[in-house]
């Protein structure tokens, strides 16, 4: 199977679960970006074009929810999360209505767009608003199942999709998504890294530069960062001793805060937090900005070494 | 329209604002002025207009109503009271931290709100979505909307507006509750929106203009919304901020200011004497 990008596959699950006429998919003006024209493409009757206009687009789709519909507004992550900030809040979450945030071109791999459209933050807006449940996907399997099981949840989601294309993890065959768990994609003893989103394949690679040394680590995919895996993060610290987060977003706030806030709390161990130093993006190829801002996985494994180099 | 209709809307609307008076004096806060100057268009909505039923608040096939200037629930609170959808003596918990009265409309606290609203500006993007519901329904429910004047300085309003007309939505009406004031002072001295006749008839919007205190003129105008089909229809009301209580008339400065003990009593006196009034011509 060629790389998908996790929007890409947003918009296939759409095509794919659309088939309830309750279900209406809004865009602004990206439905070809967004990946929503695909669902357009099946059902013209139930996609509604909102225009460039995302305060607006938010709150409809929150009115269309107090009247039964499941309603899915798509757009790009800095505007979903960020320039309808307060719509989200208070016109999806405080009534806790049936909406779905499809946000896709989340972080830096947005690339050559440049920091204007490179969130770094919307993880830990969308996070500390109540009623929210945050979901992060790491590849088009996994993001398949998050659209099906946000459209079997009755209440407001944020999905953080990418726009970079990327391997697959999982198998479809033996896949199984759960809301609020994470998965262990592998068994390691030493340190336990947490990833999140395209960040799991460098963790993946990070795992192998790691087992190339001796050192056992422990994967966890974190595909829901709101709310979170409190008993695998418990379980993790005490089984491994130490903890390394990783994500495309800005240290503060995002993964790193979620699990630090869990195991601080209840099993304190080592912990590093891998992420976006409190910067902006710029313009760049997605993969020369993840190397020049730390993601890559020599920089998960050395941190997994401190992170272990603290136990002793 | 009959005397006697008249008569009745006159004092179902000033027992509605009798009880935001108390409302906002036994809450010490909320937002007197502009749930005054909306009780008319409320009272032709909810005693005369609107498709409800107070024993099946969520009905599928309701009217359903969205208070855009939603700092003026002691309005909606008292008017869904007095229809019936909660007990008319709970409206003295408005604000209470023991009631389910929020400070601004909740529709998940309070029985007969259609939709949360405070933040300015939303509630008519929310009535857009209820629109766009309803025509996708092929149900034949009717969205209306209150908007203060100040509220459309938000530029969400026009967004809004033009996804109204873009899709065609006759099943929507709002109601511009241009009293002229907001807490600053003068609409026209804060932020100009004027003028908001030739504003909304840009958007694409039918507009009627009217006394908002006449019920006449309100019943017509919306019988002509109904009538109006490709488009949606803005009513835009002529009011009196503090509309029935001679000293909060045209007084921004009561936008969002309790009355004092003296105050209250002075209102609802004011109030019964209009009532007193009332009953002798009867």
């Amino acid at each position: 199977m060629g790389n998908i990008a996790t929007r890409e596959a947003y918009g296939a699950a759409l095509a794919e679960f659309g088939a309830d006429t309750n279900i209406i998919v809004l865009d602004a003006d990206l439905s070809k970006s967004t990946k929503t024209d695909t669902f357009k493409k099946k059902y013209p009757e139930r996609f509604i074009n909102m225009g460039i206009a995302e305060a607006n687009m938010m709150t409809v789709a929150a009115g269309l929810a107090t009247c039964g519909k499941t309603v899915f507004a798509s757009t790009f992550a800095i505007f979903a999360a960020e320039r309808a900030c307060e719509q989200v809040r208070n016109s999806i979450c405080y009534p806790r209505l049936n909406v779905k945030i499809g946000a896709t071109h989340a972080g830096i791999s947005v690339g050559e767009d440049g920091a204007s459209h490179q969130p770094v933050e919307d993880v830990g807006i969308m996070r500390s608003i109540p009623n929210m449940t945050v979901i992060s996907p790491a590849d088009a399997v996994e993001t398949r199942a998050a659209v099906k099981a946000a459209i079997e949840y009755d209440g407001p989601v944020y999905l953080r999709l990418g726009r970079l294309a990327v391997a697959a993890i999982y198998d479809e065959a033996d896949y199984k998504f759960e809301l609020g768990k994470g998965i262990v994609v592998s068994e390691g003893t030493d340190v336990t890294i947490f990833a999140t989103g395209l960040m799991v394949h460098t963790a993946i690679e990070a795992v192998k530069l790691l087992a190339d040394e001796g050192i056992s680590a422990r994967l966890v995919d974190i595909h829901t960062i709101k709310p979170i895996d409190k008993q695998l993060i418990i379980d993790s610290a005490v089984k491994t001793g130490a903890l390394v987060t990783v994500e495309e977003h800005n240290i503060y706030g995002g993964l790193g805060s979620a699990v630090a806030e869990v195991a601080s709390q209840n099993c304190p161990v080592p912990l590093r937090i891998v992420g976006i130093n409190d910067s902006f993006g710029r313009s760049g190829k997605p993969y020369a900005l993840l190397e020049l801002y730390g993601l890559t996985a020599q920089n998960v494994a050395a941190k997994a070494k401190e992170a272990i180099e603290m136990k002793k | 329209m009959d005397k006697q209709k008249i008569t009745s809307f006159k004092k179902q609307a000033t027992a509605i604002r009798k009880h935001i008076v108390d409302e906002v004096y036994t809450a010490a806060s909320g937002h007197p002025g502009g749930s005054l100057s909306c009780t008319d268009i409320l009272t032709v909505l909810y005693f005369h207009e609107m498709r409800v039923d107070v024993k099946n608040p969520k009905w599928a096939d309701r009217d359903r109503f969205v208070l855009s200037k939603g700092h003026c629930a002691p309005a909606l609170y008292a008017t869904l009271a007095e229809k019936g959808f909660f007990p008319t003596e709970d409206l003295t918990g408005f604000r209470n931290i023991n009631s389910y009265l929020q400070g601004h409309p909740s529709m998940k606290d309070v029985p007969g709100v259609d939709m949360s609203t405070g933040s300015l500006g939303q509630g008519i993007s929310a009535a857009v979505g209820i629109a766009l519901a309803g025509k996708l329904d092929k149900k034949d429910y009717r969205v209306y909307s209150i908007l203060g004047d100040g509220e459309i300085e938000e530029g969400q309003v026009w967004e809004a507006c033009m996804s109204a007309a873009h899709y065609k939505l006759d099943n929507l009406t709002a109601f511009l509750d241009h009293n002229g004031l907001q807490i600053d002072g003068k609409i026209t001295d804060v932020m100009s929106p004027e003028s908001v006749h030739e504003k909304f008839k840009a958007f694409g919007w039918k507009v009627i203009s009217v006394n908002g205190h006449d019920y006449q003129q309100i019943i017509e105008a919306i019988d002509e919304a109904k009538k109006t089909k490709g488009m949606p229809t803005m009513i835009v009301a002529e009011t009196v901020k503090g509309k029935g209580v001679s000293f909060m008339e045209n007084q921004a400065g009561w936008h969002g200011t309790a009355p004092n003990k003296e105050q209250r009593d002075q209102a609802i006196a004011e109030l019964d004497g209009f009532l007193a009034k009332l009953q002798e011509v009867e």
